[in-house]
């Protein structure tokens, strides 16, 4: 394999690693000042900060990686649908709060298995970056977890609201495990693991939870995904055309 | 049945010397201490109020939080509107030390029985909205609230002093969006001076009327509530701001502003305080729409709190019922 196909491929994953972050940091921070209470519009928006946070790593990375023709703010701010990597599961919209914290569980669930994974990886920046973000996403999973209990196990109206959140979304999760040739190459590199190689652990971080929530793991006959290619749902056009409004508008201003 | 009501006026007169003392010694008055009712009541009134305006303040920030012109200015504003909800949280404890629920002080400001401040009825339009409220919202409120850090009631003084630290922070940010503003393109700086024009008099406004008309002021400062006067307060802001607004290359937005080398600080043009009353009083620009996102929030998030308490108690009945089994 050349090393310019590996850099590409490197380039590629990193950019699913941070756009997956922003999305959903994007998507909880709609929920400013709009929260059930005073802690959780603290909550969601320390999450959204964690998530953003951790998306500009990736993306500067990924910029470096490309070759500096573009930088972290160009590929979050000047790429269209086609060219976003993340999982559909994460550009899905808010709906009601059980469906914000459901998607917020079964993603967490999946980060804290991929970046225990990449503190590992063979590549130094990648290890690092993952490091720092697995304690963010250790409290993030803790915090979703013991909202999708209190819901589940809440009231009548609370369990049918997260089991509806629940049976929406869980065909969006099949996406998170397939691999594909760049997680293959990847893998061979040492940089990352086989997506495949955590969904046991995931069926079972997510089953406990749900268990202890009186939630029912839905036998979903229906999965979609997609995003890793770029085949998005109609959401994510939305979501970009206001996250990238201004430097759009205005290309030659500087923030 | 006399006999009694006199001793106890008698102690309450009594009571009040002493409170009053304290006061004037510079003791901080506590929780578990005598107090006027007045008193108690001003000071639920003015931090609940200070409490409501943090947690106002996060929607028209939040109106741009999805906007937001890069990942770093998106990862600041989301640290500040985080450090606002966090503002509310220890206003509102603070506020609970005095004895009126959190609830009860919600409801008040849903419905329309208790204020916030007037500065966030008013629209924010631009990008550079989000820079003039971090420099002059934020910023009014540093002055105000340094002063306060010397309030006589401890749980305020000591809420203050550690969210002036954070404000201080917001007032730079926000100075620094403006600058890139004010030095970049020309729409920006037309966005920039749009800004100011629009957010100076109301940030004015947010030192409450002057002093000649202040309602509650003078038996504020017997009690330390208040330390400065509302209108040495705004002197102090509008000498502060007026420099940085010249290092930005801005106009401000009043003709009758001018340095007074006899008095040591700029004159200023007169307040529209007819403007302050309507918008107080319900009629500014966005008053409407603030109260329905904050009321709808509240109502949408209603099962959400049940279901909270829901579980909280049935943990506590299993947690009892095993404590009792295993007697
Ligand atoms: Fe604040
Ligand atoms: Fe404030
Ligand atoms: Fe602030």
């Amino acid at each position: 394999m050349t090393v310019e196909a590996q850099r590409e491929a490197l380039f590629e994953y990193l950019l699913r690693l941070g756009d997956n972050a922003l999305i959903l940091g994007h998507r909880l921070s709609e929920w400013c000042g709009k929260g059930p209470v005073l802690e959780e519009d603290i909550a969601l928006s320390n999450i959204a900060l964690d998530l953003v946070g951790q998306s500009t790593l990736w993306l500067e990375f990924a910029a470096t990686v490309e070759g500096g023709a573009r930088d972290a703010d160009a590929l979050a701010f000047k790429r269209d649908v086609l060219d976003w990597r993340n999982f559909l599961l994460v550009e899905q919209p808010n709906g009601d709060f059980a469906h914000t914290i459901v998607r917020q569980f079964l993603f967490d669930c999946f980060h804290v298995e991929l970046l225990q994974a990449l503190s590992k990886s063979a590549n130094q920046e990648i290890a690092g970056i993952a490091s720092k973000a697995l304690k963010e996403a250790l409290y993030h999973r803790r915090h979703s977890g013991q909202w999708v209990i209190r819901l589940g196990d809440g009231t009548e109206e609370s369990h049918a609201r997260a089991q509806a959140a629940l049976d929406a979304l869980w065909g969006y999760t099949r996406e998170l495990f397939e691999g594909d040739a760049i997680d293959e190459m990847m893998m061979q590199a040492g940089i990352a693991p086989d997506p495949g190689d955590f969904e046991e652990n995931w069926k079972q971080a997510v089953g406990a939870v749900l268990a202890e929530a009186t939630l029912t793991v839905p036998d979903a006959n229906w999965s979609i995904g997609g995003g890793k290619k770029g085949i998005h749902s109609e959401h994510l056009g939305f979501l970009l055309a206001e996250m990238q409004f201004l430097p759009r508008a205005y290309p030659d201003a500087q923030w | 049945m006399v006999q009694s009501q006199i001793t106890g006026n008698a102690s309450e007169a009594d009571e009040a010397a002493r409170f009053q003392s304290k006061v004037d010694r510079e003791i901080k008055i506590e929780p578990r201490d005598w107090m006027p009712e007045g008193y108690r009541k001003t000071l639920v009134r003015q931090i609940s109020q200070h409490a409501h305006s943090e947690i106002v303040g996060m929607l028209p920030e939040g109106c741009w939080v999805t906007r937001a012109p890069s990942l770093r200015r998106k990862v600041q504003l989301l640290a500040k509107i985080q450090d606002e909800g966090g503002h509310g949280l220890y206003l509102y404890s603070a506020a609970e030390t005095l004895g009126t629920s959190r609830a009860e002080m919600i409801d008040a400001l849903h419905e329309g029985r208790a204020k916030y401040s007037n500065i966030f009825n008013y629209p924010v339009l631009s990008w550079a909205d989000i820079g003039a409220i971090g420099w002059l919202v934020d910023g009014a409120a540093i002055i105000n609230q340094i002063a306060l850090c010397r309030c006589s009631y401890g749980p305020y003084a000591r809420a203050m002093e550690r969210i002036c630290r954070e404000e201080s922070f917001h007032q730079r940010q926000g100075y620094e969006i403006m600058m890139s503003m004010a030095f970049g393109t020309k729409d920006q700086k037309r966005m920039a001076q749009s800004a100011l024009d629009r957010w100076w008099w109301p940030s004015l406004m947010m030192f409450g009327p002057s002093d000649r008309e202040s309602a509650h002021s003078s038996q504020s400062m017997q009690w330390k509530i208040k330390r400065v006067s509302n209108d040495d307060l705004r002197q102090q802001f509008i000498d502060m701001t007026v420099p940085q607004a010249d290092y930005l290359g801005l106009k401000m937005p009043d003709p009758d502003l001018k340095w007074n080398e006899e008095r040591g600080h700029y004159d200023f043009g007169a307040i529209d305080w007819a403007e302050l009353k309507r918008v107080v009083s319900g009629d500014g620009p966005c008053n409407k729409e603030r109260m329905t996102a904050r009321v709808k929030a509240h109502e949408d998030g209603a099962w959400v709190r049940e279901a909270a308490a829901a579980y909280g108690e049935k943990q506590r009945l299993r947690k009892q019922a095993a404590k009792i089994a295993a007697e």
